[in-house]
């Protein structure tokens, strides 16, 4: 980011002269707008129809393909219907808050942007906290949520705000602590520091580290789904429940920013893992061209950020959803105690082998092999068994 | 220390809420998230379909008693057929007698994959919800070459069915069968087992087999609490004492006795067999008229009448009384829906929000049914 500003001032675009101070402060503006707008907002539409499609497909349905390509721009249609939308406000609604709540919520989905690693250069601020900054970040959700749930002065929507506050600050405990394992083996906070401390190569991979980051590994996963109020932890909003819980008197615009917020989220919760467990942008040494290795990290981390995004989508269509006291009970008997055993474990594991024990990554990366293995082979057994002719024609 | 003053809370769930299933209400006194108490408040559905039975006459009424249950239409219509039947001595034919059987039991098929379906959906899966309605549309189209119509049947007579099996609708009756009974297989791969579906129901709505009883429920909600109660064994009507078919009957395997897994298992075991009662009904059919003869002016003797089928939704009684004249002088329908909701203010104590979504489900109740 320095050197960027540095050559944009050296490139003499803003007169030799230029304030530093003001040619960065454009400078990250503009980077900025850019990720936000370009990308973080469009994934988010895009996920939207993609989930669409890939629930539609699990369930035996079409889903929408009618506008553009496979109806690829569906989001785009219905983005322009909710704006064209009348904005309701309930009479009894606390209209100042009631207005204010999307856009918390999607502030804490669009701040964890800056600190996502695309790649080795591709960083808007590398931040020395940058793990702490994303989960303090997302957690803003809860502050939106909960107002909206109050502020509609609706019942149903207070229940979804409540249910969101309980699960999201609840889950931030679990999800905080499994982080924690990977900061003891790095010794660092950074985004990027946390990546350059893995290797390209799965047994590299902080995922089959030892055994205690691969629970942690899971553990941080089913937390962030319970944050991102994803199926089957998607209570605040639970259709046959609460009607349409925190959400349930907002329309049009308002309401189609708690759903991008959610979606996008997918995409954050993926990064997180990636960064964390997966090698993030980690890619083989196959060039010296700086643009090429900056392009090729930049494919390796959003295949693998992908993949977590359907696998998301893959559980929000298979599972039910799970009642607010199981849910509890899965965070505090289950998860915190387990977290807590797995950083004790890391600790005295990064204790004996400062350095890390190649043998083990081996290992644990068979025995990833292995389980990825049964369970591609029970998929394929229920494949074989479905209507192929009814699942596996994606260009319906 | 004093304890935190807190309230109860009055929520009001319905009569529009995604999941009452149709125009349910509820008056549900919470303490945060479990109830203290869920009133029914029935009523939103009333349409009068007894009173216009008294209006319209006997052969006139019958597509009205579609609407009296959409879900299950073809036990309805059987029900009003045999009042009348049995009020002035009708003799149906065999065939016709058989007729009325594929067709009630394909609805049962029908009928019961809604309701499993729509139970996985109020626990928050959606696709086996597809999954079932896409099955159910199968039914249905079959059921709509038998006569015409998708949901509102209309298919029975006085005397008899409509119309005879179109031809060729055999094989592809039992094409479905065999289509179908792997599906049940899949359906419970994708949900009933699943850890988390099986702790939503076991355990909650649990109802005593004496709670059964003295609230009247009928159908799979009786047996699952284990009472081996079905009208098509214990009282045979129509066909059905020449089929062989096994009752199933909740056994508390998943958690307790009568709790809504029961209830949820019992339908998909009754589907089942079902299937086994369709495939020896189209093997044994005989030849023959499928409509007796029955008067255009259809006078019944004065007299009274009462009759029970097994529904959908269980045992479901027509009482009929007539005058001698051209129309009846009162109708009445006794239905399982109505009996269930009474249950829900009982059951609901100590339940979670959550849960009472599961109850309705797991009840099976439908709207239109409860009202008349």
């Amino acid at each position: 980011m320095e050197t960027l500003i540095h050559n944009v001032i050296a490139s003499g675009a803003f007169g030799h002269n230029a304030s530093p101070t003001l040619v960065a402060a454009i400078v990250i503006f503009v980077m900025s707008a850019v990720v936000f707008l370009g990308v973080a907002f469009p994934f988010a539409g895009i996920v939207s129809w993609a989930e669409r499609r890939v629930w539609a497909r699990i369930q035996s349905r079409v889903g929408p393909n009618r506008v553009g390509p496979q109806g690829f721009l569906q989001w785009l249609a219905d983005g322009v219907k909710n704006v064209c939308k009348e904005d309701i406000i309930p009479d009894e609604a606390d209209a100042p808050l009631f207005k204010l709540a999307p856009y918390l919520v999607i502030l804490a989905f669009i701040l964890p942007w800056a600190v996502m690693p695309f790649s080795s250069s591709l960083i808007l601020a590398d931040m020395n906290v940058g793990i702490l900054y994303m989960t303090s970040v997302t957690a803003l959700t809860v502050v939106g949520v909960l107002m909206a749930g109050w502020a509609s002065n609706d019942k149903w929507s207070l229940i979804g705000g409540i249910r969101s506050a309980a699960q999201i600050v609840s889950y931030e405990i679990p999800a905080g602590l499994s982080i924690f394992p990977v900061v003891m083996m790095t010794g660092t906070l950074s985004m990027q520091g946390i990546i350059r401390g893995q290797g390209w190569a799965p047994q590299h991979w902080f995922l089959f580290a030892n055994p205690f980051t691969f629970v942690a590994a899971n553990i941080l996963y089913i937390s962030a789904l319970a944050e991102g109020n994803r199926t089957p932890f998607d209570l605040p909003e639970a259709e046959s429940e609460l009607v349409a819980g925190f959400a349930t008197e907002y329309s049009g615009m308002r309401y189609l920013f708690f759903f991008m917020a959610e979606w996008g989220n997918l995409f954050i919760i993926g990064a997180i893992i990636t960064t964390l467990f997966l090698g993030g942008w980690q890619f083989p040494h196959v060039s010296n061209n700086v643009v090429v290795m900056n392009i090729l990290q930049l494919i390796s981390f959003n295949v693998k950020v992908l993949f977590l995004v359907f696998f998301s989508m893959w559980i929000r269509a298979t599972l039910p959803r799970v009642r607010i006291d199981q849910l509890m009970t899965v965070c505090w008997k289950y998860f915190v105690p387990i977290a807590f055993v797995n950083m004790i474990g890391t600790a005295v594991w990064v204790a004996i082998w400062p350095d890390g024990n190649a043998a083990m990554g081996y290992i644990m990366f068979a025995a990833g092999i292995a389980l990825t293995v049964v369970f591609v082979q029970r998929v394929i057994y229920y494949l074989k068994r479905s209507r192929m002719e009814v699942y596996f024609n994606p260009t319906i | 220390m004093s304890t935190l003053h807190t309230e109860e809370m009055t929520l009001n769930m319905g009569p529009q809420h995604p999941s009452t299933h149709g125009v349910l209400r509820f008056v549900v006194r919470a303490d945060g998230e479990v109830m203290r108490e869920a009133i029914p408040d029935v009523g939103y559905l009333h349409r009068s379909i007894e009173k216009i039975a008294e209006k319209v006459g006997y052969h006139g009424f019958m597509p009205y008693t579609d609407r009296v249950d959409y879900v299950c239409a073809m036990f309805t219509n059987q029900g009003w057929g045999m009042a009348c039947e049995k009020l002035a001595h009708i003799e149906v034919p065999r065939r016709g007698e058989y007729c009325r059987v594929i067709a009630a039991e394909f609805n049962r098929i029908a009928s019961h994959l809604l309701s499993v379906g729509a139970m996985a959906m109020d626990i928050g899966a959606v696709t086996p919800f597809t999954h079932a309605i896409r099955e159910r549309e199968m039914i249905n189209d079959l059921i709509e070459e038998l006569c015409g119509a998708r949901l509102t049947f209309n298919y029975m007579r006085i005397g008899g069915v409509a119309w005879d099996l179109p031809p060729g609708w055999r094989e592809k009756a039992l094409a479905y069968l065999d289509h179908f009974d792997p599906i049940l297989e899949e359906y419970n791969a994708l949900i009933s087992w699943n850890k988390i579906y099986v702790e939503r129901l076991a355990n909650v709505g649990v109802i005593t087999p004496a709670d059964a009883i003295n609230y009247n429920l009928v159908g799979p909600n009786l047996r699952a609490c284990g009472i081996k109660w079905d009208i098509r064994k214990d009282i045979p009507y129509s066909a059905y004492p020449d089929f062989e078919f096994e009752v199933p009957i909740g056994d508390g395997h998943w958690g307790k006795l009568g709790d809504s897994m029961d209830r949820y298992v019992v339908r998909i075991r009754e589907m089942a067999q079902s299937a086994i009662i369709l495939r020896q009904a189209l093997a044994k059919i005989p030849p023959g008229p499928v409509l007796a003869k029955v008067a255009r002016n259809f006078k019944p003797p004065a007299g009274e009448c009462q009759i029970r089928i097994e529904s959908g939704r269980g045992d479901m009684g027509w009482y009929l009384v007539s005058d001698g004249t051209g129309y009846p002088w009162r109708v009445h329908v006794r239905t399982g829906s109505f009996a269930a909701m009474g249950i829900i203010q009982k059951l609901s104590a100590g339940l979670m929000i959550a849960d009472l979504v599961t109850l309705i489900a797991s009840l099976d109740v439908i709207a239109p049914e409860i009202d008349r």
